[in-house]
């Protein structure tokens, strides 16, 4: 690097920058906190919603699929799946309740976690709400 | 050793080993479950496994940071730790509460484990990386307080350079963005909005911070170049670094039910991204063409050029390929995803706590500068090993995600996840093989340490 281009002069480019770029960061946070509404589907959120994403979480669904494109990659994205079942909670519930639980031979197969119709319900629910998002089109076709 | 309260480094070092080799173990076993789908079902299913591997990576870098900043900080600040008995402490906390969280995650359902800490009481579990249960969460927060205070402590009755500066704002933006990942919402796209802050500020922020003060200070004690050059590439590195990252969290707001302006902030700032990577290069070459000295430690000269050449592919070139909106539209949540995701976390922040090992371990063991050459040897091959076979899980990643996205998203008559999964199984067979190189050259590694003695008086 040049000589007169000196330590002091990098070191200032470092703090302004970084302030300047996290401020206007926080800005654009500002604004897309705004207008989240549009899109993200929070008059859709109920109680049942709530139970689901727990659900969702204390079972850990994320360590094998994708939701909105995000998680592990090892089974399907979910974030459409009430789309690929037919706009159907029923077609979702049952496939959770029939896992085998000791799965199926040579193949992947999802854990049976056991749980209750309500906490099925939930789950569903939860699904649902998801797939109603406004994810700019993403993912490009049913199958995720 | 210029500094005896510099030894509390060594616990750290030795941990982190240790964990790593865990988390290969259960990287191997996950490439297996990959192929074969009931291996070890239903006792450890593939989202337990995962857990214990992406955890154990986490927490293994964060022992080499933690040690890497308690070895430099007494070198650079020219005076003894604040509080070598605080270290010790900490370093006895963090291993408990990581191992008992590991146990946790292998003994019983997760769901389980959610109900047995409590996560009712403030629910912060179940999402990817920030899987612990929340009381270990807080305990990470106050192991990281507890560091922040003994090494800023010790500043300020020091030198204070820029490496040591950078390495404490690294640290503290470590821990403060970490604070994020106590916000789970029940609104799923603010929740996903702010899990990157802590994922992405981490990885693409403030850890760049602590691998570029790592690197300058492995560069300066290794090349004997001017102080002044090394801090001013620092400066300009990392201030590219978060003039680029800071924006360019937008490069995970495209598809999440965030705003389509992201669309054009993430694609441009996160394509800049990979500057900063690229000029680590400059800078490695740069200051090793430069050097005033031939340091005797060349494993550890290996892993410090290594890691910015591996990091420019990993994060750099692996991550720009799929940045740009219209690309990640297709590759979003594919196999090209976790192909950038090991080669940048390989060779951006597994070599740079190797490199601070391979340069300060013999010296923590009171050696004069370097392992005999016939460890280094070892040594070498165990890097050049663990590289290449990296490389090679990456291509194979690679092309099981050009073939995922094809047949599952673009062409005429797209099929279903399952069944693209089988199709393309004859590339995971292959990173499996690669998998299994890697462990090969990490039991090498580990078996350098013992190979003989000391380097004869430095030439
Ligand atoms: C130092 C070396 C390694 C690092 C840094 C590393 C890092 C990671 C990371 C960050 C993830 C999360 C991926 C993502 O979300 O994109 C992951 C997942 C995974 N890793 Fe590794 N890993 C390493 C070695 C290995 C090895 C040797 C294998 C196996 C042969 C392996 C197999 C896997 C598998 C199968 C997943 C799950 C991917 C999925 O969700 O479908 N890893 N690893
Ligand atoms: C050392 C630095 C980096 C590390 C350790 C890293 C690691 C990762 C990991 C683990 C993921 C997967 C996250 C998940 O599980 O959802 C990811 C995603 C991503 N990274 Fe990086 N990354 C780094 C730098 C970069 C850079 C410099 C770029 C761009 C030039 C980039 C672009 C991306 C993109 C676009 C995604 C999202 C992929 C998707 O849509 O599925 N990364 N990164
Ligand atoms: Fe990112």
């Amino acid at each position: 690097m040049r000589e007169n281009f000196t330590k002091s002069m990098a070191r200032n480019i470092f703090y302004g920058g970084t302030v300047f770029f996290f401020l206007f960061f926080i800005g654009l946070t500002f604004d897309t906190i705004s207008v989240l509404p549009e899109t993200d589907n929070r008059h859709n959120i109920t109680g049942k919603v709530a139970l689901g994403k727990k659900v969702w979480e204390v079972n850990n669904c994320i360590g094998c699929h994708t939701l909105l494109g995000e998680g592990a990659y090892f089974a399907p994205e979910l974030g459409n799946v009430y789309k690929r079942f037919g706009h159907s909670k029923d077609a979702i519930i049952a496939f959770i309740k029939s896992r085998p639980v000791e799965g199926i031979k040579g193949r992947r197969s999802m854990p049976q976690f056991n749980l209750s119709d309500k906490e099925l319900d939930a789950i569903a629910e939860f699904l649902k709400y998801t797939s109603e998002i406004d994810a700019a089109n993403w993912p490009p076709n049913i199958q995720g | 050793m210029q500094y005896k309260s510099q030894a509390v480094a060594k616990p750290y070092f030795i941990a982190a080993i240790g964990l790593f080799i865990g988390q290969i173990l259960f990287g191997v076993i996950l490439g297996l479950q990959y192929v074969v789908g009931d291996f070890l079902f239903p006792e450890i299913p593939f989202n337990v496994a995962r857990m214990v591997h992406t955890n154990l990576l986490i927490v293994w870098l964060l022992f080499g940071f933690m040690g890497a900043a308690y070895y430099m900080v007494p070198e650079e600040t020219e005076t003894e730790l604040y509080s070598p008995k605080l270290a010790i402490i900490l370093f006895w906390v963090f291993l408990v509460a990581g191992a008992l969280t590991i146990i946790g995650y292998l003994s019983v359902p997760y769901a389980t484990l959610a109900q047995m800490t409590g996560n009712d009481l403030l629910p912060t579990m179940g999402r990817e990386f920030l899987e612990q249960p929340t009381i270990t969460k807080v305990g990470i927060v106050i192991v990281a307080l507890g560091l922040l205070f003994n090494i800023s402590m010790t500043a300020l009755k020091g030198r204070k350079t820029a490496i040591i500066m950078v390495m404490i704002i690294g640290l503290w933006g470590l821990a403060i963005f970490f604070l994020f990942a106590f916000y789970n919402p029940v609104n799923l796209v603010l929740d996903k909005y702010f899990w990157w802050w802590v994922v992405h500020l981490w990885v693409e922020g403030v850890w760049e911070l602590i691998l570029g003060s790592i690197l300058a200070f492995v560069l300066i004690k290794m090349t004997g170049v001017d102080r002044e050059i090394i801090e001013k590439w620092l400066y300009v590195i990392i201030a590219m670094a978060l003039i680029s990252g800071i924006i360019g969290t937008g490069h995970h707001y495209f598809w999440i039910g965030t705003p389509d302006y992201w669309q054009w902030w993430g694609s441009l700032f996160s394509a800049i991204e990979p500057i900063p990577f690229f000029m680590m290069v400059i800078f490695a070459f740069n200051m090793v063409n430069k050097r005033k000295r031939d340091h005797p430690n060349k494993a550890a000269m290996l892993w410090a050029i290594g890691t910015p050449v591996m990091a420019f592919l990993g994060a750099g070139v692996w991550g720009f390929m799929h940045t740009l909106a219209p690309v990640n539209y297709f590759t979003h949540g594919s196999q090209i995803t976790a192909a950038h995701g090991h080669m940048a976390f390989y060779g951006a922040y597994v070599m740079v706590v190797l490199a601070i090992i391979s340069y300060a371990m013999p010296i923590l063991r009171g050696r004069a500068a370097a392992n005999s050459k016939k460890s280094q040897v070892v040594e070498m091959w165990s890097f050049w090993l663990m590289t290449v076979s990296m490389v090679f899980i990456t291509l194979f990643l690679t092309g099981a995600g050009i073939l995922q996205v094809w047949l599952q998203r673009i062409s005429e008559a797209p099929m279903s996840f399952m069944v693209v999964q089988d199709k393309i199984a004859i590339f995971y067979w292959m990173r499996e093989v690669a998998g299994i190189i890697f462990l090969l050259g990490l039991i090498l590694y580990v078996i350098s340490f013992f190979v003989g003695g000391e380097e004869e008086a430095s030439s």
